[in-house]
């Protein structure tokens, strides 16, 4: 290791920073505060699909003028929740476009009152025909968003991908699809709202992206940037659910308060939660691939179909990343991804951890699957012989110019698992076993951070302060939800400076406060901003050692006497910076063609599979994560974000279904929406290989999201391993698996 | 909600309190609204994630299934019950070190049903452990470090014990 790499704390597993408040029950969600004189507030939502709204009634049983009833019509800025586009409404005015759309919102001093109250507002609508799934919103049964459903296409490019059929060996083709997947944090949204003429609006709220509910405040209310205020409280998991949802329900709420004059407290219960808020994009893979006589790819040719609902919000970034991931991490000489999200009328798609990957590396290793059946050859020999290595161009003819070791990953993970000799097993035991046993592999990569010209256009600013009573505070927009940004910033300040981890803190989460750091998605806070956070630390040094006579090496103590000279003489001890694109990096959006991402994470996972052939249930017996992350910055935080976003992966791909009827979710519960328990998940073997990427933090790369794009391939290749089916679509739930295997089983009855 | 008040007494935390609430309000928005035990968790309101858990009368319970008349007498644990002055309960140590806490909204319940199972079964094994904390959800960690945790603090618990034993001879 370089002299870089030798740190103190960087690499240790310090303990989470704010987890005793949190093993204490003292840590303070939304839903724990309360301000003076709240209310509460509920949400008249849709109740069909499409259509024009005619008439808003309210009961004549209910005394309405106890109550702070907001329309589109109270609005005092722009009536929409500005992401990419500006076609989403804060409010429905005057139609609505997918089931659960917030109509009308009603606040009161009592909760239970004010929930009994929206169940008597009745909407009369004139319904409009909709749309529901990929092929009506491609086919235009109905044109329900735009001119043509369309909501973002791209076309990826590389070789001449016609040319290359009259070449091949082998030519391989199939479909893929994915369903729906709820984040299923266990703290619902919610968000308390205050305002005042003077002051503006200020909101604390269980979210990610401060600053994206900042700027969507702005839009609503029409305030200048200094009378709108977000301050997040400790979030309850988000997985992607908290980034785009939170400026929607911070809006509602903070419009609230302006009509009842009194603080709003608006936070759901899991039913509202379920079916009002964003899920994963559903969507339909096709692969044709052409290879040679050695099982080498000479062409991929991949259609992406998403299903965006009801409005852009998210869906072509999403878009993006699937089609840059859909590929895989081989190489081809010849590309091309024709990728479109489709607007239906349910209620919009968005982020969830992986963001578009897991839908695209679920269709390509499932493919790859496929393939070797179909040619003969060993699904881990074909993935070897198309690895990409270093030196290698992707399909946006990005040169890998930093070391990649899929060859490693995989020999490792079949080490590990013991893959070639279960699979022989099994294969042994299978023909007289009610149990059959497979074991399934999966290879892939996750680009860290924005993708293409993203950071660039993000410009995010970060930094650090030195506070009077002697602490360093890190001034980051970037939020604590679970996955430990807390901790790895302190670490990574702490370390950069030269002090204790106990002498630094975060600064709170309050966009009066902190910088603009970026949103916390795309697997971007490690990398991008711990980088800047280790930069703005040797700033700070620097500026002490010129400025206040700070020596070459000093104690704690004699760090913040340095602070105090300085802040006597110059005022604030303060060092930010600002995000510096990586030189060499370029991406052309109009060509949709250059480095897609400064760095990539990879991973080689293995499950091994048992399939009750009397049940029809599918089992995961044990799993394995073989990953390169770059420079792991916790141990433990590490281990619990792979085994995290593996255990969710274990449940899109056998678990967890969204049920829509007219596009509202109907087991919007617990009760019947299922996520792996404590005794579904298997024993999980993490390992990690470390080389420090230049690009990030200490060297870190992206990691939270990585993990959850391998499972569902990696599980149903095993399930294809041990039955001899391919399963194509998930997720895959033991009816799904009874419907094929028992065909099966009478098709060979007949015959015999 | 009834407006109709009871006066409910029970034990908590090794406090006893009488309150006058409606009877039939969960017990969860008792310990919430009533007492500010803001701890205990509200996840799915219909006794699936195990977020509200607390301790009563030595069996842990769902506190939103709970009306809290069922209460009346009772003694009751919650989070804020487990740390002794300010010293982590050997539980949350262990959740402190093995990373069995990442968001924290599952952790007040997680460690009652983790409290509720080391009393029962001091040394439980992990399909054991598995059961025991079947009925509490996390989404964060895959549950691997909960488990971690857990057998952890058994083995710190029977250290303890141990030693007790040798000083106490």
């Amino acid at each position: 290791m370089s002299e870089r790499d030798q740190t103190r704390i960087v690499g240790a597993s310090v303990p989470r920073k704010e987890g005793i408040d949190k093993l204490l029950g003292r840590a303070r969600y939304v839903d724990d505060m309360e301000r003076e004189g709240m209310w509460f507030g509920a949400t008249v939502r849709s109740t069909v699909p499409r259509g024009r709204i005619r008439a808003i009634n309210f009961d004549e049983s209910v005394d309405w003028a106890a109550f702070a009833i907001v329309t589109a019509a109270d609005i005092p800025g722009k009536n929409s929740i500005q992401l990419i586009f500006a076609d989403q409404p804060c409010l429905a005015d005057g139609m609505v476009n997918h089931c659960d759309e917030a109509i009308v919102l009603l606040a009161h001093p009592d909760k239970y009152k004010v929930r009994a109250a929206a169940a008597l507002v009745r909407i009369e609508y004139e319904t409009l025909p909709a749309v529901f799934t990929i092929e009506e919103s491609e086919r235009r049964d109905g044109v329900v968003w735009g001119t043509d459903n369309l909501l973002k296409s791209f076309l990826l490019e590389k070789g001449d991908v016609d040319a290359a059929w009259t070449q091949a060996a082998h030519i391989v083709e199939g479909e893929y699809r994915t369903g729906a997947q709820e984040h299923l944090y266990i703290e619902n949204n919610g968000v308390i709202a205050e305002y005042s003429e003077a002051g503006g609006v200020t909101v604390w709220g269980s979210l990610q992206c401060p600053y994206y509910v900042h700027k969507s405040l702005l839009a609503v209310f029409d305030l200048p940037e200094d009378k709108v205020r977000v301050i997040q409280t400790e979030t309850g998991g988000a997985f992607g659910g908290k980034e785009d949802y939170p400026s929607t329900l911070a809006a509602h709420a903070a419009l609230l308060a302006m009509k009842a004059g009194h603080p709003v407290k608006v936070v759901y219960d899991r039913m509202e939660d379920l079916a009002a808020t964003t899920k994963r994009h559903p969507s339909r893979i096709r692969h044709r691939t052409a290879l040679n006589q050695d099982g080498k790819l000479l062409a991929m040719d991949i259609e992406v179909a998403t299903d965006g609902g009801a409005y852009a919000t998210l869906s072509s970034t999403v878009l993006s990343r699937a089609t840059l991931h859909s590929p895989g991490p081989y190489v081809c000489p010849n590309v091309r991804v024709r990728s479109h999200a489709w607007a239906t009328n349910t209620v919009p798609y968005g982020a969830f951890r992986g963001f578009g990957a897991p839908q695209a590396i679920f269709a390509i290793e499932r493919h790859m699957d496929e393939i070797a059946a179909q040619i003969g050859i060993d699904p881990v020999e074909l993935r070897r012989r198309n690895f990409l290595h270093d030196g290698d161009t992707t399909a946006t003819e990005q040169v890998m110019r930093e070391p990649v070791i899929l060859d490693s990953l995989l020999d490792r993970a079949l080490a590990e698992s013991d893959y070639h000799a279960k699979r022989a097993r099994f294969a042994q035991e299978n023909p007289t076993s009610a149990i059959q046993r497979g074991m399934g592999i999966a290879a892939f990569y996750h680009g860290s951070g924005f993708t293409g010209s993203g950071e660039r256009y993000l410009n995010s600013l970060a930094g650090l302060d030195v506070t009077s009573q002697g602490k360093v505070r890190v001034l980051v927009a970037s939020t604590e939800f679970g996955q430990g940004t807390n901790t790895i910033l302190t670490q990574i300040a702490a370390e950069a400076i030269g002090l204790q981890y106990d002498d630094v803190t975060m600064a709170p989460p309050d966009t009066g406060i902190v910088p603009n750091s970026g949103p916390t998605v795309a697997s971007r806070t490690s990398m991008v901003v711990g980088k800047l956070i280790e930069r703005a630390g040797v700033q700070l040094v620097n500026l002490l050692c010129e400025n206040a006579g700070l020596g070459e090496s000093f104690t704690s103590e004699q760090f913040f006497a340095a602070c105090e000279r300085y802040r006597a003489a110059h005022g604030e001890v303060v060092s930010l910076c600002r995000y510096e694109a990586p030189p060499n990096i370029f991406w052309d959006d109009r060509k949709y063609r250059g480095e897609a991402y400064p760095a990539f994470a990879w991973s080689v996972q293995v499950a091994q599979v048992a399939v009750d052939t009397v049940t029809y249930s599918a089992e995961v017996e044990e799993f394995w994560s073989v990953q390169e992350v770059g420079r792991v910055l916790n141990p433990v935080l590490a281990g619990g974000q792979i085994e995290g976003g593996i255990a969710q992966g274990i449940g899109y791909a056998l678990y967890e279904k969204v049920l829509l009827t007219n596009g509202h979710m109907v087991n919007n519960q617990m009760t019947n929406y299922i996520m792996p328990t404590a005794e579904d998940v298997p024993p999980i073997h993490v390992s990690f290989e470390q080389i420090p990427s230049r690009h990030g933090g200490y060297g870190a790369k992206g990691i939270g999201e990585l993990p959850h794009d391998g499972p569902a391939p990696a599980i149903l290749n095993a399930i294809r391993d041990a039955t001899g089916v391919g399963f194509h679509t998930i997720p895959l739930l033991p009816e799904d698996l009874f419907v094929q295997l028992a065909s099966r089983e009478f098709t060979e009855a007949v015959a015999r | 909600m009834s407006d109709c008040l009871s006066s409910v007494q029970f034990e908590i935390n090794g406090e006893v309190r009488t309150l006058r609430v409606p009877p039939m309000k969960r017990l969860l928005d008792v310990l919430r609204e009533d007492l500010r035990l803001t701890g205990t968790k509200e996840g799915c309101g219909e006794g699936e994630c195990g977020s509200c858990s607390v301790r009563m009368n030595g069996e842990l319970v769902n506190s939103c299934l709970v009306p809290v008349l069922q209460a009346e007498g009772a003694s009751l644990q919650t989070v804020e019950g487990l740390a002794n002055e300010g010293k982590l309960h050997p539980l949350q140590q262990a959740f402190l070190h093995c990373g069995g806490a990442q968001c924290g909204i599952c952790t007040p319940g997680m460690l009652m049903a983790a409290t509720q199972l080391l009393a029962v079964n001091p040394q439980p094994n992990l399909a054991e452990i598995r059961e025991g904390l079947a009925g509490n959800l996390c989404r964060c960690t895959g549950f691997k470090r909960i488990f971690d945790s857990v057998i952890a603090a058994a083995a710190e618990s029977q250290t303890q014990a141990t030693e007790q034993a040798a000083h106490a001879r």
